[in-house]
Formats: structure tokens, C-alpha cells, sequence
């Protein structure tokens, strides 16, 4: 008789008189998870930061003279690097000519105009491609790529160009132009895949459109997929110039290394990463030391610039793609 | 009449040489896979024996010696790097999948994409200059740190992916039995999407694995075994280059069976993932 009415109160103070669940666990898994996520963050600047401290010294005394001179004299401790800037740019620019009408062919031809049996497959061996080192192309750079260019295309192209400055000189094998083709190898993977993933991603309705006024497979794909895909397809460039830019270990075999600006392809240049992968553990003084970390520097100024234009430009056609097809 | 009909077919002729274009791009892209391996194959198989695996490099001059230290470095370095990357990217990964605002998330993407792109010799620099100019030495730390540093925004990327494919009625479901927001997410949600996160740390690693240019002036080499993480230690991808660069016919032909061993453990590595990945696949959670 007293215990029925009295139970519900009885249960009400329990109730009010127990803790609320902690959470404790909750807000330190979250803390936990952005910390992890927020490094990313400082990665960034850690490398910004290490790299700045460590040439500290060497900016302060070349200054801009270090980009815009071409004396690289470790005994006489004069450091320009002018021949690398060069270097790198000639061959990302050599690799890029090579690498991109082949890359946006090849993810035209996936996407477009292959048996769909076949694009699978095909898709597999790209990213194969994709997985092989750097080092293991330079290898068959050195022994298999460079006599073969040597002993047949280039002896050609002297004979066909020679009398532009820009196949002229003597033929050694190692060169710039071999450092353009090894770092157009490197890329042809993320270039086609990128590419592909961008063509992939515009509307079917595009296609049909374009189907239903009587256009050829190739008008279709020109008309209302590339230039559909135009911003997309130039993220994919500077994303694989990006790549280009800091490739160290194949394009270190071929090049040549030699610190040099000639307008000739046959002639051997030097690139920004490969000095540092060259010259790094010869470094005997500070100031060469710190002159090398300069380059590190320039490298990830250049190559981060490359990749935020790159990654800016796949955004926007990214967003562009969903809000159509919100639509 | 006759103008259009010749146009129409000249427009057909162009489409099929397009197509053909198209599908010599295709073979030209995949060719230098087919060359390097053949080359592999033929210049490295015949020095891929017992030797190889199990003795340590030759001096200078000495005929044979294999790459067994290099082998095992290389597994030590991986090892190491796991340890660095695989919590910060498997944890920045759950982040980036089950909590923050759209705004945040986004640019912490964007920043691990631009991450992504740094050249990897820019890492072996600032290891350098954190790890071995302050402990006075080449170390196996060293690199397991700068290949760390690298799988960091791999694999938080290929984690969040995962994550967001896991369907939000199990995340409600476990919330609704009163279960609290981080065990939902470490025991249903990332137990659903585990072998999408192992493929994800098996990918980062195959990566890694053939990275040179960050353990060049990190973990530096060494032609011996290396008895302490704290030392200069050997790794495959090391050992590889400085027998191509260097002189000797033997040690050409040991960088062949290298580079051989090496592209086969990485394949490896790539098969296990489509077998993973398709297994997910076949039944889709």
C-alpha cells in the first residue's frame, strides 16, 4: 500500500541522484583524432620551417643573387643556382610535352572510345606502371633507355634538327633530353589516371546531347567532353608538372649532372633535386650545407605553389560537377 | 546532297583515326612497364639465389655476396615508418570521416593533397636537419621517420575514404542501444571498414617501400649488419642505386637482382590489395 506510490519517487531520486555518463571517453577520442588530423598541418610547417633554418645563413648572403647566379663553387664557397632552376624547369617542361598529349589520349581512349572489356584490364597496368621506384626506372635508364637513344634516336634527330641550336653538339647519351623522357615515364601514370577520373566524372548527359544532334565519336568527345573537362584536365598538368618538379632518383641517373645552361637537348644539365641527392652527404662546409638546404627551399616553394594551383583547379571543377548534377 | 554525304564520311574517317590515335597512346603509355620488367627479368633473374638472400655484400672486387642486410634493413625501415604513420593517418583519417565541419575538413584535405605532392627528397632534407644534424648521426630512426612522415597523408586519405563508405544506419543503430560516439566508431565503424584500412597501410607502404631519395642521407647505407636503430642501416632501394652508379660489372648485375626482388615485393603487395579490395567488393557493407 506504501510501497506502490512510493516507487516512482523512489525511482525519480535514484535517477536524479545518479552522474550523467561521462564523457570523458567521447571528448578525448575526439581531441585525440584532430590532433592526428591537425598534423598534416604541421607537417607543413615543419618542413617550411626546417628548411628556412637550415639556409638561414646562405639567404642572408646571396640574397636573390643565389636564384639569378650561375657559379656553383663549393671550394671558393660561391653558390648560385641558376643551372638547376634551369635544369629542373627544362626537363618538367620536356617531360611535360611528352607525357600529356599521350596521357589525355590514353584517358580519352579509356573513358570514351575503348571495349569496355578492355579498360579494366588496361587500367591495371597503368597503375603498375604507377608502382615501379624511381630508382629501378633509373636503372634501366642507365643500362637499357640511354645507349639505346644514343646509338639510334638521337644520332636521327641530329640529322633531321641539327642545325637548330637545340639538337646540335656532341652526343653523349646522358643528357637533358633523356631527363625530359625518364620523368615522362614517372608522370604518364597520375597524369592519365587523374585525367581519367576527371572525364569519368562529366555527365552522360553531355555525351547524349551531343549523340542526339549526329555527332561522330570524336566530335562528342571534343565538343562536349574536353572542353566540358578543360579546367579538370590542366589541374591534372600541373598536378603531374608538380610531380615533375621534385622527381629526384631516375632523372638523377640520366641527366648527366652537370651544372650547366645549354641550349642543346644532348647536352647533360642538373636539376634542383638532383644536387641535393648528389651533393648532400659531400657537403664539407656550413655554407655548402646551408646553400643546399637553400635549394630544398626553392624545390618545395615551387613544387607547393605547382600542387596548390593543381589541387585549386580540381576543386573547383570537382564542386562544379556536383552542384550539376544537383541540378 | 553529294557535298554532305562526302562530309559525313570524311567525319567518320576522322572519329576511326582519332580512335586509332587514341589506342596508340594507350600502348605507348603501358610500353615502358612492359621494357622495364622484361629487362628485370632478363638481366636479374639469373642472379636471384641462394647468395642473394642470405650473404652480406663482397668487398670491392670480390666476386658475389648477396643483399641479405639491404633485405632486412628495408623490412626494419618499413617497420619503423608504420609506427609513425599508421596512427597519425589511421587517427587524422577517423577524424576527417566522423567529426569536424565541412569547412575545416575540406582544408585539411586540401592541405594533405598538397602534402602529398612534396617531393621526397625534401623530406630526407628535413630529416636531416631534425633527426641527424642533432644526434650526430645517420640513423635507422632517421629514416623510418622521413618514410613515416611520407605515409602520413596516404593513408589518412584512403582511411577517410573508407570510412565514409561505411553506411550511417550502423553508426545509428549503436548510437540508439546507448553505446558511446568513440566505441561506435572504433568498434563498429572501423571494424566494418578494417580491410579498407589495412588496404590503405598495405598501399602506403608498397609506396614507401621503393622510396631512395628520403633515406639517402637519412638512413645512409651501410654494407653491414646493423646492430642498433641508432646506426646507419641498408635498405634495398640504397643498395640498388649505388651498385648502378658505381663501376663494377658484378655489382651491375646485383642491382639488376635488386631491382628484380624489389618490384616483386611490391607487386606482391598490389595483388594483395585487389584481392582485399575485391573481396569488399563482392559484398559491399
Amino acid at each position: 500500500m506504501m510501497i506502490t506510490p512510493a516507487a516512482p519517487s523512489l525511482a525519480g531520486s535514484i535517477a536524479a541522484k545518479m552522474k550523467p555518463p561521462s564523457r570523458f571517453g567521447d571528448k578525448a577520442f575526439e581531441w585525440l583524432t584532430l590532433a592526428m588530423a591537425l598534423a598534416v598541418v604541421g607537417l607543413v610547417f615543419l618542413v617550411g620551417w626546417q628548411l628556412a633554418r637550415g639556409s638561414s645563413l646562405a639567404i642572408q648572403r646571396f640574397g636573390f643573387h643565389f636564384l639569378t647566379t650561375s657559379t656553383w663553387d663549393p671550394v671558393a664557397e660561391q653558390f648560385g643556382a641558376l643551372p638547376f632552376i634551369y635544369g629542373t624547369v627544362v626537363s618538367s617542361l620536356l617531360a611535360l610535352i611528352i607525357a600529356v598529349p599521350l596521357s589525355i589520349a590514353t584517358a580519352v581512349y579509356l573513358t570514351e572510345l575503348a571495349p569496355v572489356w578492355i579498360r579494366q584490364p588496361l587500367v591495371s597496368l597503368i597503375e603498375m606502371l604507377a608502382a615501379i621506384p624511381s630508382v629501378i626506372l633509373g636503372l634501366w635508364g642507365i643500362f637499357v633507355m640511354i645507349p639505346w637513344l644514343r646509338d639510334h634516336p638521337f644520332p636521327f634527330l641530329k640529322k633531321l634538327f641539327g642545325w637548330t641550336p637545340f639538337f646540335s653538339g656532341p652526343i653523349y647519351g646522358v643528357s637533358m633530353l633523356a631527363g625530359g623522357i625518364i620523368i615522362a615515364i614517372m608522370i604518364l601514370p597520375i597524369v592519365t589516371s587523374v585525367s581519367r577520373e576527371i572525364l569519368r566524372s562529366v555527365p552522360n548527359l553531355q555525351r547524349e546531347a551531343a549523340y542526339a544532334l549526329g555527332a561522330t565519336r570524336w566530335e562528342v568527345t571534343r565538343i562536349a567532353v574536353l572542353s566540358y573537362a578543360k579546367k579538370g584536365l590542366f589541374g591534372a598538368v600541373i598536378l603531374g608538372l608538380g610531380r615533375a618538379l621534385g622527381e629526384t632518383m631516375a632523372v638523377t641517373m640520366v641527366i648527366g649532372n652537370t651544372p650547366q645552361i645549354a641550349a642543346s637537348l644532348f647536352a647533360p644539365g642538373y636539376t634542383l633535386a638532383s644536387v641535393i641527392a648528389n651533393e648532400f652527404t659531400e657537403a664539407t662546409t656550413d655554407m655548402y650545407l646551408q646553400a643546399l638546404f637553400e635549394i630544398g627551399l626553392v624545390l618545395f616553394g615551387i613544387t607547393i605553389l605547382a600542387n596548390l594551383v593543381a589541387q585549386l583547379l580540381l576543386k573547383t571543377m570537382t564542386t562544379k560537377m556536383t552542384s550539376r548534377v544537383a541540378q | 546532297m553529294q557535298a554532305t554525304a562526302a562530309n559525313h564520311a570524311w567525319r567518320k574517317i576522322k572519329s576511326a583515326l582519332v580512335s586509332a590515335l587514341a589506342f596508340v597512346s594507350a600502348i605507348l603509355v603501358i610500353a615502358p612497364l612492359g621494357l622495364v620488367f622484361f629487362y628485370l627479368v632478363k638481366s636479374g633473374a639469373s642472379s636471384v639465389n641462394w647468395d642473394f638472400f642470405t650473404q652480406l655484400p663482397k668487398p670491392v672486387g670480390v666476386v658475389g655476396g648477396g643483399m641479405a642486410n639491404a633485405i632486412a634493413g628495408s623490412f626494419e625501415l618499413l617497420g619503423l615508418a608504420a609506427m609513425i604513420g599508421v596512427p597519425i593517418g589511421v587517427l587524422g583519417g577517423v577524424y576527417l570521416a566522423e567529426y569536424g565541419s565541412t569547412r575545416t575538413n575540406s582544408l585539411l584535405r586540401f592541405i594533405a593533397d598538397v602534402l602529398n605532392g612534396v617531393p621526397s627528397i625534401t623530406w630526407g632534407v628535413v630529416v636531416y636537419g631534425l633527426v641527424v644534424l642533432r644526434f650526430k648521426g645517420f640513423s635507422a630512426y632517421a629514416g623510418g621517420l622521413a618514410l613515416g612522415f611520407m605515409m602520413v597523408p596516404l593513408i589518412m586519405r584512403t582511411t577517410e575514404e573508407v570510412l565514409l563508405l561505411v553506411p550511417n544506419g550502423y553508426r545509428e543503430a549503436a548510437l540508439a542501444l546507448g553505446v558511446s560516439r568513440w566505441k561506435t566508431i572504433v568498434h563498429i565503424v572501423m571494424k566494418t571498414a578494417s580491410k579498407g584500412i589495412v588496404t590503405g597501410i598495405l598501399l602506403a607502404l608498397a609506396r614507401v617501400a621503393g622510396e631512395t631519395a628520403p633515406l639517402l642521407f637519412t638512413a645512409f647505407g651501410n654494407r653491414f649488419w646493423n646492430h642498433s636503430l641508432s646506426e646507419p642501416i641498408a635498405a634495398l632501394p640504397l643498395q640498388i642505386f649505388s651498385y648502378a652508379i658505381s663501376p663494377y660489372e658484378d655489382w651491375h648485375r646485383q642491382a639488376w637482382a635488386g631491382a628484380l626482388v624489389l618490384v616483386i615485393m611490391i607487386f606482391f603487395i598490389n595483388v594483395l590489395v585487389r584481392f582485399l579490395t575485391r573481396d569488399r567488393m563482392a559484398n559491399p557493407t
